[in-house]
Formats: C-alpha cells, structure tokens, sequence
C-alpha cells in the first residue's frame, strides 16, 4: 500500500497519531477532526482532499502548529512537535489568500524566514535569487504584491515559503483564486517544483481534478475522517466508499443482488440477458446484497446488443446527450436502478453514437465493476 | 485587487453617461455648495490674515499686506500660548497614539473577558459631553492635590482622545487578514517580531490618522483646557480671552499656518497611502 517516494529509510517526514481536534461551537462540541492517523513519507506529494468542513484545513493547521490538537501526538520527522509554537516548526505553509506582506516587496517577503533564521546577507541573497529563479520570478524582486498578478503573488508566496528549505511545505488551496488556465499551467509548475527541490507537499484542496493529476497518495476526507488513503489511480478505479464514488469524478453506482458465483466474479441480474459481472472475494456469496460502481468512460455504448459473452450487458433508453468537445456524455436509463452516465471518447465518431429515445445497449468489463465497501 | 480595478473601469465607462442624466446638474451644484460650505469660514480667516488693520480690531478689510506674517511671533504672550499648544498637541498624539494603538489592536484582533466593556468605555468617552468630562476631571485634580498646568491639560487631552485613536486603528486591523500574521509566524517570526515587521508598518496609515486626529482634537480644544489649564494659557485660551479686546491679525496668520501644515499633512499622508495600479 506503501506508494509514497519513501527516499529516507528513517522516519516519515509527517506523523499524525491519533490526532483529534474538537471546537466547541454555540455551546455544542463540533468534531472537526476524529482520532487521525496519517504517515506521511518523505518527498511524497501528499494530498488531503474533500469538500469543505471536512476537517483537511484543521488537519494541516495543526501540522503548521496553528490549532493545538485535544488529543494525539503529531511529529515531524519523528519529533513530537504537538507543543510546539508555528515559528518553530521547521514546516512552512502558502496560504490560500498567499498572505504575503503588502508593505515588503517580493524579494523581502522571499527572504524574510531567512532573516529570522539570522542566515547572512550574501547567503539570503544566493538562496533568494536561487528559489526565485525556480518560480520563475526572476526580474520581479523590486514589485511590491499588489504590482503582481495573481499567478505573480501566487509564486511569492510560494518562494518565501520554499526558500527555507522546510521539512514540509504545506499548501492550502493554493490555486483556488486562480481562473482555470492559470490553474492548470500552475498545477504542473508545482509538480516540476516539487521534484526540483524534493521537498514533502502536502496539499490540501477540494478539487479533486488537482488532487489526482499532482498527487503522489491523497487522502480523502468526509467528516473529520479519512475515508480513503491511497495513490489517485486506487482512489479513482477503485472507491471504497459511496462517498469517495461520488466525490471523485463521476461514478454510476449501481444495486444489486448476487445471483451467482462463478470463481471469483458474481452475477448481478437485472433481467432478460441483462446482468453486471463484478470481481468479488471468496466471502461473497449468493444472496448477498452489492453495490457496485462503474466509472462513466469505461462504459461501451451500442444500438445492437453486444456478442461478447464475458461482458457487462445492461439496455435502456437515452434521455440526455450532452456535447463536451473532447467527449460526448450520454445519460441512459436503465432498469438497474438510477440512470447511467456514459463518456464517449470523440475519438472516432464524428457523430453521436445514438439520441435521445433511442434503445441502446451498455456494456463493460468485469474489472471495471467494483464493489463498494467489501 | 482585480475587483478594484473592474470597478474602477466601470465608473469610467459609466461617468458620461452619467452627466447627461438631469440629475448630473444638480450633483453639480450641491456639490459645490457644500464645498463652499466647509470652506469659507477658513477662506475668511486666512484672508484676514492678510488685511492691513491699523489697530487690534481685525472685522473689516482695509486692504492687502503681508505685514502680519513678518512679525506673526510679535505678541509674546500669544507666541507662548502656541508653543504651549503645539507642545501638548504633540504629547497627546504621540501617547494618546500609542496607548489607543494598543488598545485599538486589542479590539480588533481578540476577544477576550470585557473587551465589550472597553468598546462601550471608549464610545462613552467619545459621545460624553465636554463640559462635564471638564469638570469632573477639575474636581479630580483639585481632590487628589494636583497642580493645574501643561501637564493636567495634557492628561486630559490624552484621556479623551486616546478612544479616537483606537476606534480608528480597530477599524484597520479588523480588515487586516489574520494569515499574514500566521505567515510571519510561520517563517519564524516570534510575536514581538510579527508586530513591529508586519503588523505595525501595515496599519501605520491608521496610526498616523488617529494620531493626527488627537493633535487636532487637542491643539483646539478650549472647555475642557478651561477646566484644567490653571494659570497656563494654551492657543484657543488665549484667543478667547483676547476677543474681548478685538483680535490681532496675527490670530489669523497662525491659524493659517496651523491650517497649511494639516492640509500638507494630509495631503502626505494621502498620497502615500494610495494604491498603485498593479501591473498587467
């Protein structure tokens, strides 16, 4: 399960154990965040992920030492650091409004955690320049913020906080005020710098796109828990909660009882030559009630019934066809239970495969149906 | 930032369509009516600055000099009671300042046990009258044995306007985002340092505001320095007790200057604080 860039033999760059953090809110004790365990692995491109008032930005705080956990121990680099004040903690934080200082200009905001540090002048300016140039802010150094741009301040708040070689760089929503191609230009800008200075990120966000494309493991987190940790490729084909199903890109869930086992797929039969083959574990029997979720790409969509025997096969009628440019989503009623969604590559077919009213049949895989919570 | 620039464009746009609405004309005029409104009382007093009366009576024009700004310091006991003033004035900033900046951060930035009580004490301050403030501080004085002077005017000052100075700076520090703090915290900064690196010089235009709210609160105050002056006479003192002699020009020069030198000032201060267009 392991999959983090583990460099260091030696301890886990984060360590959160049993953390627990409650708010006491109106007079009524709020559970932000519920007996937390989390390993973090040096180098890793970590990211906590979930909507929000789900406890990932109190979970970061309190790796930054702004929220004292009510319970639990939280190291760094094996040091139980639960105590100890923010400007102690060799983690360093972007903030999502960047929070830069509006009186300092850009290189005074980079160099200011080093002048703390009480790092020479020269040595300030080498790292400054150094940092700078990997944010690409070369040239910027006299701007005060408000003379920048968005993506400007974006990288300020980055370098200033890189630029003192942290043990970690927390990152809260750093790209959420952002418009989308700045956003997307920046996710891979933070990849690329990630792997330059091979430094721990961990990135809190609510926007599972980001999460998938630039992550090492993410987390994802529902009420103050982790409903599922894992590499964006396990998270996305294979959910283990309804929750983690629908929070990350689309998903068709659909319920069903086992008809029958043969090896290690069960049949789930809807009807007439309509069934769904799922990959099950030995426990599974027949009788036992399922849920299983199907990613909307993976799908097949047919107007003739499809001949492979090892397949998927339900039929129903389109309701809705949507263009989207690179695909072309159809909506599909089925007698599975609620309608399915369907992605098209726009690959090939210059027209729709089928419109509205007409009967047509889905098909897919068995190991692209997988089973929810077993 | 950006949402300030659209606006910005917006008004541009908007404005000459704006004027050729009905309603442009009459903006217009009332606009300047409450310029000349504000403004005419103090035209007339510089102009009387310069007007060429022969004895102390200064109320009708005789005609143009400038006589009056070469021997302005001529009156001796008036020069006094301008030093006196500006003295006190500057005391009462620069701790009123102080002491409200504190108080103003306080506010703004926690919530702690009687921190609603300090926000009603402050508007108490504010909205209670002069004369009675001026008259309880006379009976506080006189019962506790302290000699009246420069000193318990200067108290006295410092007392009412250290509320101005702190409703200001805990305006500013309320629209201060929190995470600046957190990130100079985060660099390593310790509080001492965030305050004097990062807070302070960012609300320093609210600090100078308020403090040149309490020197211009203090350098014209007359009722409650007529409670607590004693023997000492300050500016507005000075001036009340000679108009019944008639008033020399030289009232009206100084009153000029001190004028000149808060225009100047504020004019500074707001150029200084205004944003400059980000770049593109």
């Amino acid at each position: 399960m392991t999959t983090g860039v583990d460099q260091d033999p030696g301890h886990p760059a984060i360590e959160l154990a049993g953390v627990h953090k409650d708010y006491l809110s109106h007079g009524e004790t709020v559970q932000a965040v519920r007996r937390m365990d989390l390993s973090i692995a040096q180098g890793e491109f970590f990211s906590l992920l979930g909507p929000s008032g789900c406890g990932k930005t109190t979970t970061m705080r309190m790796i930054a030492g702004f929220e004292e956990p009510t319970g639990g121990t939280v190291f760094l680099d094996g040091r139980d650091v639960t105590r100890v004040s923010p400007n102690k903690r060799d983690v360093n934080m972007v903030f999502q409004s960047y929070a830069l200082f509006p009186h300092l200009t850009a290189y005074q905001n980079v160099a200011f955690g080093l002048e703390r540090k009480k790092v020479d002048k020269a040595e300030i300016r080498r790292r400054a320049g150094e940092i700078m140039e990997i944010v690409s802010l070369t040239g910027m150094e006299k701007r005060a913020p408000r003379e920048m741009s968005g993506g400007q301040q974006q990288r300020v708040a980055l370098a200033r906080a890189l630029v003192n070689r942290p043990r970690a760089l927390l990152l809260d929503e750093p790209l959420g005020a952002l418009d989308l191609k700045l956003r997307q230009q920046m996710q891979v800008e933070l990849k690329r710098i990630q792997r330059e200075v091979g430094i721990t990120f961990v990135y809190v966000t609510h926007d599972q796109g980001e999460a998938l494309t630039m992550s090492d493991r993410i987390a994802v987190m529902e009420a103050g828990r982790i409903d599922q940790l894992g590499t964006p490729r396990e998270i996305y084909e294979r959910p283990a909660t309804r929750f983690v199903a629908g929070f990350i890109g689309t998903s068709n869930l659909l319920d069903g009882t086992v008809e029958s086992v043969s090896g290690d797929v069960a049949v789930l039969s809807y009807g007439e030559g309509e069934r769904v083959l799922v990959p099950v574990s030995a426990a599974t029997g027949v009788g036992d009630a399922l849920e299983v979720s199907v990613r909307p790409e993976k799908i097949d969509l047919a107007q003739d019934a499809p001949t492979g025997a090892g397949l998927s096969v339900l039929s129903g009628v389109v309701t809705e066809v949507v263009y989207h440019g690179t695909s072309t989503n159809y909506t599909v009623k089925t007698s599975a239970g609620p309608d399915l969604v369907i992605f098209d590559q726009n690959a090939y077919s210059a027209e729709d495969l089928a419109g509205p009213g007409d009967r047509v049949y889905l098909s897919w895989s068995p190991q692209h149906s997988y089973p929810i919570g077993v | 930032m950006t949402q300030v620039l659209e606006e910005e464009e917006t008004a541009v746009v908007a404005a000459p369509r704006r004027s050729r609405l009905t309603g442009g004309r009459a903006l217009h005029i009332y606009t300047w009516i409450v310029i000349g409104w504000l403004t005419l009382p103090v035209l007339v007093m510089i102009l009387f600055g310069f007007n060429d009366t022969p004895g102390r009576y200064n109320q009708t024009w005789e005609g143009f000099t400038l006589k009056w700004y070469g021997q302005v310091f001529a009156l001796d006991e008036l020069t006094k009671a301008l030093v006196i003033s500006l003295l006190v004035a500057v005391a009462t900033a620069v701790v009123a300042g102080a002491l409200g900046t504190g108080i103003g951060y306080a506010l703004g930035r926690y919530r702690f046990r009687g921190s609603g009580t300090v926000n009603l004490i402050m508007f108490a301050t504010m909205s209670s009258p002069e004369l009675v403030m001026g008259a309880s501080l006379l009976t506080l004085f006189v019962s506790l044995g302290v000699g009246l002077g420069a000193v318990t005017i200067t108290i006295a000052h410092i007392m009412f306007s250290i509320s101005f100075v702190a409703v200001v700076v805990r305006a500013r520090v309320l629209t201060l985002d929190r995470s600046v703090e957190e990130a100079a915290a985060d660099l390593g900064a310790n509080a001492w340092t965030t305050f004097w690196r990062i807070t302070f010089p960012i609300i320093m235009p609210a600090v100078m505001s308020g403090m040149l709210l309490a020197f211009a609160l203090s350098i014209d105050d007359f009722v409650v320095s007529n409670f607590t002056a004693g023997t000492t006479t300050t500016f507005p003192l000075w001036i009340w007790g000679a108009t019944r002699v008639g008033l020399p020009p030289q009232v009206n020069v100084m009153g000029t200057l001190i004028f000149l030198g808060g225009v100047l000032i504020a004019v500074v201060t707001s150029i200084r604080s205004r944003p400059r267009r980000p770049a593109a």
